[in-house]
């Protein structure tokens, strides 16, 4: 089963939040997400300083098989991006809640967002 | 409708394999990582569970002139022991499977027997097609499909694998099968010597073999040829990994570049159907018309390979561009593990079907630049 990961908070669209403190928070896709794409070959991330929304599109991530649409947990300014990830997106596949995350946001408002247990609950991931 | 398992289920299940429903099966789509699988065909040896294709038996003193009314190919011409890659075509040229036809040593009696395989979804459809084609020919057609597994091993470790299974004073058997070639042989599978059928046949553009066996030894066969493998030289490999393998070496897939529209001269099939055999065949009037306009040539689509210049893969049904003006469609395409760009095949207009043309992939809006190659994409050294 995929790994949730606790402390994380979660939303809807399988992204991954770190709210840890003040400054901008890191988002990722969860390894639920990123299971059921399979490999991963090609991440399309919003640029440093674009705006996004909550729950709106602001990127892609291919797959050997599909293609999926990456959508904003939170609102706010993207303040960096992983470009680690965008050279080799398998990071996402490999660890996607460390070496794989995909970009930082300075948060203006919170999306709709659950907490790993509950995520983990409607998913099916393994806490 | 509902879903067929096959024999091997329970195996797939206990390592780790993630499902996919395919022609109303359900199949292993990966174990792992459908690249891991990938590059294991290409460098080392998969083993695949194809029991979803079909098995039908046409057997009779009229099956030879039958095949050859009833496909495209002269199938009459086969030498017993080969095999021929075909099609069954409607009476309007288009095709209702791409299949493969065994023939085997005639029966005591003299009878011949052919071993007809079809695609998974179409086993069904293909044997009802045989049937109805076979009125007032002397011939049986029998649909195995429910009682016969297939256990593929495929890539360049494939021969050395399963000649531990077989007794040495037999491994000429196998070491000196040709492709397109089927012979009985005898596995050691379970302690028990089995006489099991092997082709050297595949989808994936490697070195590799098909092994016919009963529904109820298939486990055990599964099992032996995993445990003579060496560590590293066999992985398990799903069917994502047998697309990405068959699109690199430009085999069509029935439903993405074949269908009951689509005919065989734009597929680049034209040298499968055989108007030079003398007797009628199912679809002759129609393919002959479709060949004299040029089809695939000078008129209409023709199947096309194309190789990404960016990062980003077409996808079935994105429309191709020319200008901003669409041209034509992609029917597969992923970005190609082994060669590391996005490949892609799509039925284009004959215009622009010439190897060099650059072309674009409407990229879900954004257009992204291809070039038509050459088929097929990735061709292994021998």
């Amino acid at each position: 089963m995929s790994k949730v990961v606790a402390g994380l908070e979660y939303s809807a669209e399988h992204e991954w939040v770190a709210v840890d403190g003040g400054g901008p928070v890191g988002v990722g896709i969860s390894a639920v997400a990123a299971d059921a794409l399979g490999d991963i070959v090609y991440v399309d991330l919003p640029e440093v300083g674009s705006s996004v929304t909550a729950g709106e599109t602001c990127g892609e991530v291919e797959s050997t098989k599909s293609v999926s649409d990456l959508y904003a947990p939170v609102t706010g300014e993207v303040t960096e991006i992983n470009t680690a990830v965008v050279d080799d997106p398998a990071l996402i596949n490999s660890d996607p809640y460390g070496a794989g995350w995909l970009f930082k946001v300075a948060v203006t408002e919170a999306g709709p967002l659950m907490s790993a247990e509950e995520y983990a609950a409607a998913n099916g991931g393994e806490l | 409708m509902t879903e067929n398992y096959t024999a091997l289920y329970e195996q797939h299940k206990k390592a780790g394999a993630s499902f996919t429903d395919f022609g109303g099966w359900q199949m292993p789509l990966k174990y792992e990582s459908e690249l891991a699988e990938h590059h294991a065909v290409r460098n080392a040896a998969g083993l695949f569970d194809l029991s979803h294709m079909g098995e039908v038996w046409v057997t009779g003193p009229d099956a030879a002139a039958f095949l050859d009314y009833a496909l495209v190919g002269k199938i009459s011409a086969v030498a017993v022991g080969k095999a021929k890659y075909s099609l069954i075509c409607q009476e309007d040229g288009g095709i209702i499977d791409d299949l493969i036809t065994y023939r085997r040593p005639a029966a005591a009696d003299g009878t011949d027997r052919f071993l007809v395989v079809p695609n998974a979804g179409n086993a069904v459809v293909v044997a009802a097609a045989l049937a109805e084609r076979a009125a007032g020919f002397d011939v049986a057609v029998e649909d195995a499909s429910g009682t016969t597994s297939l256990i593929a091993v495929q890539g360049p470790k494939a021969e050395a694998i399963l000649l531990r299974l077989v007794p040495a004073a037999q491994h000429e058997l196998v070491t000196g099968l040709k492709y397109y070639a089927a012979v009985e042989v005898p596995f050691l599978v379970a302690g028990t010597s089995r006489e099991l059928l092997l082709a050297r046949t595949g989808y994936t553009g490697e070195d590799g073999f098909e092994i016919f066996v009963d529904n109820l030894d298939a486990p055990a066969l599964w099992q032996a040829i995993a445990a003579v493998a060496e560590e590293g030289e066999l992985v398990p490999a799903g069917l994502a990994c047998r697309d990405s393998l068959r699109l690199e070496a430009g085999m069509p897939l029935y439903g993405n570049e074949l269908s009951r529209e689509g005919n065989p001269f734009s597929a680049g099939l034209g040298p499968v159907v055989s108007l030079a055999k003398e007797s009628d065949f199912v679809g002759r009037a129609a393919l002959e018309a479709l060949k004299a306009a040029g089809a695939g040539s000078t008129s209409g689509r023709k199947l096309v390979g194309l190789k990404g210049l960016g990062r980003r893969a077409g996808r079935s049904h994105y429309p191709v561009l020319k200008e901003g003006n669409v041209v034509g469609e992609v029917t597969s395409g992923q970005p190609s593990p082994t060669l590391g760009y996005p490949v892609a095949m799509a039925y284009v207009d004959v215009e622009f079907a010439e190897p060099g043309t650059a072309l674009d992939v409407d990229l879900r809006g954004k257009a992204e630049a291809f070039e038509v190659v050459a088929l097929p994409f990735y061709k292994r050294s021998k």
